[in-house]
């Protein structure tokens, strides 16, 4: 009886197509807007997640310029020298201090090129930055010294410059000065805001300022900090010797920030959190719309099929049959609107991740709650147009016009 | 089913709707009895209770007052389910304007009843196809009602009402719709499933050449019994000055 009912249930959605496909709508635009909400949110926090392991061990990012301007342009604070790096990196909290500083850049090989951010750095600076030597050698304390031509190249650069090939040993060509590539950066994959991080070459800092930029500034230092450091008492240490070295009278604001990079990210993940759960109850309340729609067509279909219901229940059929007939009517139908409505979120959420180069992850757990939610819209707003119908008085049914 | 005893009996049967002014007494305490195998024609102009008694025989309607008896049981004291179920075992339904659902196939329809009664699939297939064939459609098995006639709409609705073999096949106005020699056809029909299937009538019409088939008439008046008894010769005449 049961299988029969859903049978039934089906046959007549199908006799009806696009009354059918309009009733589903709003469960369908509910349910796809509830997944691809949810599985984009999974993907972008999972990528924040990569991200903050990426950004490497406890690191803080020190520059010129007043705090709270973040990344950005900044006021014309004095730029660092390597030395401060130096006295940096000797505080006892702090294991190293990287100086760096970056410059867009065409670099050459043969016939190819490509435009990347060349930074002069050193070696810590990997470590720091949570990057890894996929092959090749990091830069030896002797061509940090000299600043010789020597630099340690990104996926991106490779795949852009060399194809398949590898590019140890090769040399490169930044303006005047052919360069050897001595390492490659394993892949890191896109940043917290879609960027390219495997678009970069590295080289000794001294080299990028005696030949790039053509002076002695540094404009960012990344220090790691010791096991047993905070970020905040490794904060206060910097700011203390900084305020020091740069002068700054008892009362008078940093002209630099200490940037903790991971509180940064994580402060944005909280917010791309709410924001998808603020999006995804919006998406809540369509599913709500949507479950009224189907009680309204339902109602209307009860009306419609008056006649219909007064046959069914003169040839025997009993008030519960008809009842079950309706629900079940009601709950395929949602059904169906939950089967394409994650069908649709899916694939919206997949092209959403390949443009915003997150992660696709779809989970079973948010697809069996759309189907359990979607049967319960039809449970829940196909009750009481079941009920109307069983409820209905067969002479006045079979009457009915 | 107790030989014995009639199929159908009403007891001082009464029927009022709506309450103090607008009362309407469509029963007036009827009494009558029908017994198995018989073919009852009732008539009577509407307002006289033909139809009141139809619903109520049916157990689609119940008495104010008085007993209906089904087969000895008193039906007045079933629930709503279990008169469905009365419905489903005992009864079948024709009506006038054949109440086939749209859109379904002759088939379809007559598996209807069979559906509600739990039947396997192949079941049902086989008691409807042979329902049809009863009715002169077989090979009509899946035309949809649009693409039948009215005649063999309505036959296919008799299908319906005799798929399930009930006791008493309930025929409200069955011919209404139909022109003479499409009613006579069905009238014909009727008569053959009486004596061959032995499958007690109860046929409403006001229609004396269409009551002129059954053996017996039932004329209401004013919610009162006014003629009930063999049909009569003036109804049989007019039926056969019809027939030319």
């Amino acid at each position: 009886m049961f299988v029969e009912t859903v049978w039934l249930a089906f046959r007549t959605i199908l006799r009806n197509k696009l009354r059918s496909f309009l009733t589903v709508l709003g469960i369908v635009i509910g349910i796809a807007s509830v997944i691809a909400l949810v599985t984009i949110g999974q993907g972008s926090s999972a990528q924040v997640s990569a991200n903050i392991a990426s950004l490497g061990t406890n690191m803080l990012i020190v520059r010129p310029g007043r705090p709270g301007n973040g990344p950005g342009p900044r006021d014309n604070a004095a730029n660092f020298r390597i030395r401060d790096a130096e006295i940096l990196a000797d505080l006892p909290l702090i294991e190293s201090a990287s100086p760096s500083v970056s410059r867009g850049q065409t670099i050459i090989f043969g016939n190819r090129n490509s435009t990347t951010q060349i930074t002069g750095t050193d070696g810590n600076y990997l470590a720091a930055n949570g990057w890894q030597l996929e092959s090749g050698r990091i830069f030896s304390k002797g061509e940090e010294v000299a600043g010789s031509a020597t630099c340690i190249i990104g996926e991106t650069v490779r795949r852009e410059l060399f194809d398949q090939a590898s590019p140890l040993g090769q040399t490169i060509r930044i303006k005047r000065i052919s360069c050897a590539v001595i390492g490659l950066l394993k892949a890191k994959g896109a940043g917290t805001f879609g960027n390219d991080q495997d678009d970069l070459v590295l080289m000794p800092i001294k080299a990028v300022q005696r030949r790039l930029t053509g002076n002695v500034d540094v404009q960012t230092i990344f220090t790691r900090l010791t096991p047993d450091a905070t970020t905040e008492t490794a904060t206060k240490e910097i700011q203390t010797i900084l305020r020091e070295r740069r002068r700054i009278a008892v009362g008078q604001e940093d002209d630099f920030n200490v940037t903790d990079l991971k509180a940064f990210t994580s402060a944005l993940s909280g917010i791309t959190g709410v924001l998808t759960g603020l999006l995804t109850s919006i998406a809540g309340i369509s599913l709500l719309v949507g479950g009224i729609g189907i009680m309204n067509i339902m109602l209307v279909s009860v009306t419609e099929r008056t006649r219909e219901i007064g046959i069914r229940l003169a040839i025997g059929a009993t008030a519960r049959q008809v009842l079950a007939q309706f629900l079940i009517e009601a709950v395929v139908l949602s059904l169906i609107g939950g089967l394409i409505g994650v069908a649709l979120g899916l694939t919206l959420a997949a092209v959403a991740s390949s443009f915003m180069a997150i992660p696709f992850a779809p989970d079973m757990r948010v697809i069996a709650l759309a189907f359990v939610f979607s049967a319960l819209v039809g449970i829940v707003f196909g009750f009481f147009p079941a009920r109307k119908a069983a409820r209905l008085d067969p002479i006045e049914a079979l009457r009915y016009q | 089913m107790i030989a014995a005893s009639p199929l159908i009996a009403f007891q001082n049967v009464a029927r009022v709707y709506g309450m103090g002014e607008a009362e309407v007494r469509a029963l007036a305490g009827v009494d009558f009895q029908i017994n198995a195998g018989e073919f009852v024609a009732i008539m009577g102009p509407s307002g006289s209770g033909k139809s009141t008694s139809m619903n109520i025989i049916g157990c689609l309607d119940q008495p104010t007052s008085g007993a209906y008896l089904f087969a000895g049981a008193d039906v007045s004291t079933l629930d709503r389910d279990q008169r469905a179920l009365l419905r489903r075992n005992y009864l079948g339904f024709v009506f006038q304007g054949f109440n086939l659902l749209a859109r379904t196939t002759a088939l379809e329809n007559v598996e209807l009843p069979l559906i509600y009664r739990g039947l396997p699939r192949a079941e049902r297939r086989d008691a409807a196809q042979n329902a049809l064939a009863k009715v002169g459609l077989a090979g009509r098995e899946n035309h949809v009602p649009s693409e039948l006639s009215g005649g063999q709409q309505q036959r296919v609705a008799i299908a319906r009402a005799l798929v399930g073999n009930p006791q008493v096949l309930l025929a409200d106005e069955p011919t209404g719709n139909l022109d003479t020699n499409r009613s006579h056809e069905i009238m014909e029909l009727l008569v053959r499933l009486n004596q061959d299937e032995n499958i007690t009538i109860a046929l409403v019409t006001h229609e004396n050449d269409m009551a002129a088939y059954a053996s017996r008439n039932i004329i209401f008046e004013d919610g009162k019994i006014a003629y009930d008894g063999p049909t009569r010769l003036d109804v049989k005449r007019e039926a056969a000055a019809h027939v030319r």
